[in-house]
């Protein structure tokens, strides 16, 4: 595991900034909601009531006065961006930084396998988002604790899930794209996130686009329908993990054939 | 038995070649010169058989092990000296001679240690603010600090000051003799000539003649050097002539009869008929091989 052990102190930094940042702002969140909660069962009309927009982040199925309500939206957001970002990043970054930096030669002219190296890298990767998402979710619900709120553990946990998963789809496929590249690869990973959530938002937003739900993993951690139905799409995340399976696929397959640069 | 060998390695980049039907042998203990200069095909010869790079034709084999088959038990026996090094951001001299003895799966401490006082090298320092120089120093380090049975070390003493390169050289002869081969790619013919038994020369992505540096030198061309003036405008195969303040200078591969011929109705005052060194030969078969084309 020393290619692992070396992905981890490689990326520590990196870990440590994403998830401090995205558990400040999820603490902060939850530390804002006593303060907000009057005035969101009366701002609650309102945000029910702005056509797209509304439908577009679920608020018309949503109750911002309960502390679930606010999470899903709030919290959601943060950890579902912040958490999409950080695990596309790395995914894009993992293989193909090594060719970027020129260590690709270092690494690959030891006896170590392509294949023991990309399985040592994708497990590093899944460690990452798995401690970060951890961290996350036992800060968050220290907070709803310290706030004096009852911690609404069965829907705080499919979310988390459905957020984790999430950021495993999108880390997976951003794996695969990133044997093929050898250049910086951040755009890419930045633009894969961001372009996921937009196709949500618009998915939401028209029945005609309805069908986008089945290419963005956002689909299935939309708070509104994880707490309404009490469940979580199991559909949508089998074609998720379909899609990370692809992506794990193709990396094996093009970078261990892969012309080093 | 053979360190290398390869059979028609050949590697295109798409449609721009790389090099083409390269047939190489190294015995086991030889220390080995592969010369050429920038583009000629070295790298991309190594790269394929390291396995960075896959050949599209041809095939080779490392200690009788097919490098498409068997990589990793062929790269536990090699230390491979890059002609570009390169190592992880923020990463200190000892994490990486560490990384990469754990990567061979071999405690390399000691003789890390002997390398890099002989080599001069601070462990302390990141890798990112070393020299160049420096940086190569750790990449000799890694490449030597298992006691590999093959050296591969692409133009090895660049950024290398002399004392360096001297003391390096001294540690790559003194491997030598305890068995270890050595295959060194250079385009620095001195460092070929003063320090390899055998030698390939590589030309556009072809092996163009390889044998004993001895034998290479064994051209039939001579370096001829005039104190005085002649008529060499009717002689063929001069090549390389320099006329300056009354003495002349040329590489000579033609009929020496005639060259004699030519001398003795000239205003001579001294003339030196030598073999030329490596250089000299270098820029003979390359001129040939210009010549064929």
């Amino acid at each position: 595991m020393i290619v692992f052990r070396h992905e981890l102190r490689q990326g520590r930094i990196g870990f440590a900034v994403w998830t401090v940042s995205i558990a400040f702002l999820l603490v902060i969140c939850i530390f804002l909601f006593p303060e907000m909660k009057d005035e969101m069962e009366t701002m609650g009309d309102m945000f029910s009531s702005m056509g797209s927009f509304t439908a577009a982040f679920g608020m018309d199925r949503l109750n911002f006065g309960t502390l679930i309500g606010f999470y899903s939206i709030e919290c959601g957001n943060i950890l579902g961006l912040g958490g999409a970002f950080f695990a596309s990043l790395i995914g894009t970054s993992s293989l193909s930084k090594e060719e970027k930096g020129k260590t690709a030669e270092f690494l690959l002219t030891h006896p170590v396998s392509r294949i023991r190296v990309i399985t040592e890298k994708l497990a590093a990767v899944l460690t990452q988002i798995t401690a970060m998402n951890l961290i996350i979710l036992v800060l968050s619900v220290l907070s709803i604790g310290i706030i004096g709120e009852d911690v609404p553990w069965k829907e705080i946990l499919m979310m988390h899930g459905a957020y984790y998963l999430l950021q495993l789809e999108l880390a997976c496929i951003c794996f695969g794209i990133s044997s093929f590249l050898y250049r910086s690869s951040t755009g890419i990973g930045i633009g894969l996130a961001a372009m996921m959530y937009f196709i949500n938002l618009v998915s939401n937003m028209s029945q005609q686009a309805e069908s986008l739900k089945y290419i963005t993993p956002f689909a299935y951690c939309e708070g509104a329908d994880i707490i309404s139905n009490g469940k979580l799409d199991i559909g949508l995340i089998m074609i998720g993990m379909l899609f990370a399976c692809a992506g794990i696929t193709t990396a094996y397959i093009r970078y261990s054939k892969k012309d080093i640069r | 038995m053979e360190a290398i060998r390869t059979y028609g390695l050949t590697k295109y980049y798409g449609k721009t070649r790389g090099i083409e039907h390269i047939d190489l042998s190294v015995q086991q203990g030889d220390f080995f010169g592969f010369i050429g200069p920038n583009g000629a095909g070295k790298s991309t010869t190594i790269r394929t058989l390291l396995g960075l790079i896959k050949a599209n034709s041809g095939n080779a084999k490392i200690f009788g092990l097919d490098i498409a088959k068997e990589k990793e038990a062929i790269l536990e026996r090699i230390g491979y000296l890059p002609s570009e090094t390169a190592f992880y951001p923020g990463m200190y001299v000892r994490d990486a001679l560490k990384l990469s003895a754990d990567l061979h799966r071999q405690d390399c401490r000691e003789e890390a240690n002997r390398l890099c006082e002989r080599l001069q090298l601070d462990t302390g320092r990141r890798t990112d603010e070393l020299s160049f120089g420096n940086r190569k120093k750790t990449a000799i380090v890694c490449a030597l600090q298992h006691k590999p049975e093959l050296l591969i070390l692409d133009e090895p003493t660049g950024g290398l000051d002399p004392l360096m390169q001297r003391e390096f050289f001294e540690i790559l002869r003194e491997r030598n003799k305890t068995g270890t081969t050595i295959f060194l790619s250079s385009h620095i013919l001195s460092e070929i000539q003063h320090n390899c038994v055998n030698a390939a020369i590589i030309r556009e992505g072809e092996i163009i003649a390889s044998g004993s540096v001895a034998e290479l030198s064994r051209t039939g061309t001579k370096r001829v050097s005039v104190r005085g003036t002649m008529d060499c405008s009717a002689l063929s195969g001069v090549i390389d002539l320099h006329i300056s303040q009354g003495n002349m200078d040329f590489l000579y591969s033609g009929n020496v009869q005639s060259l004699l011929r030519t001398a003795a109705t000239g205003d001579i005052q001294d003339i030196s008929i030598t073999d030329p060194d490596l250089e000299e030969i270098f820029l003979h078969y390359y001129e040939k091989g210009g010549a064929e084309e």
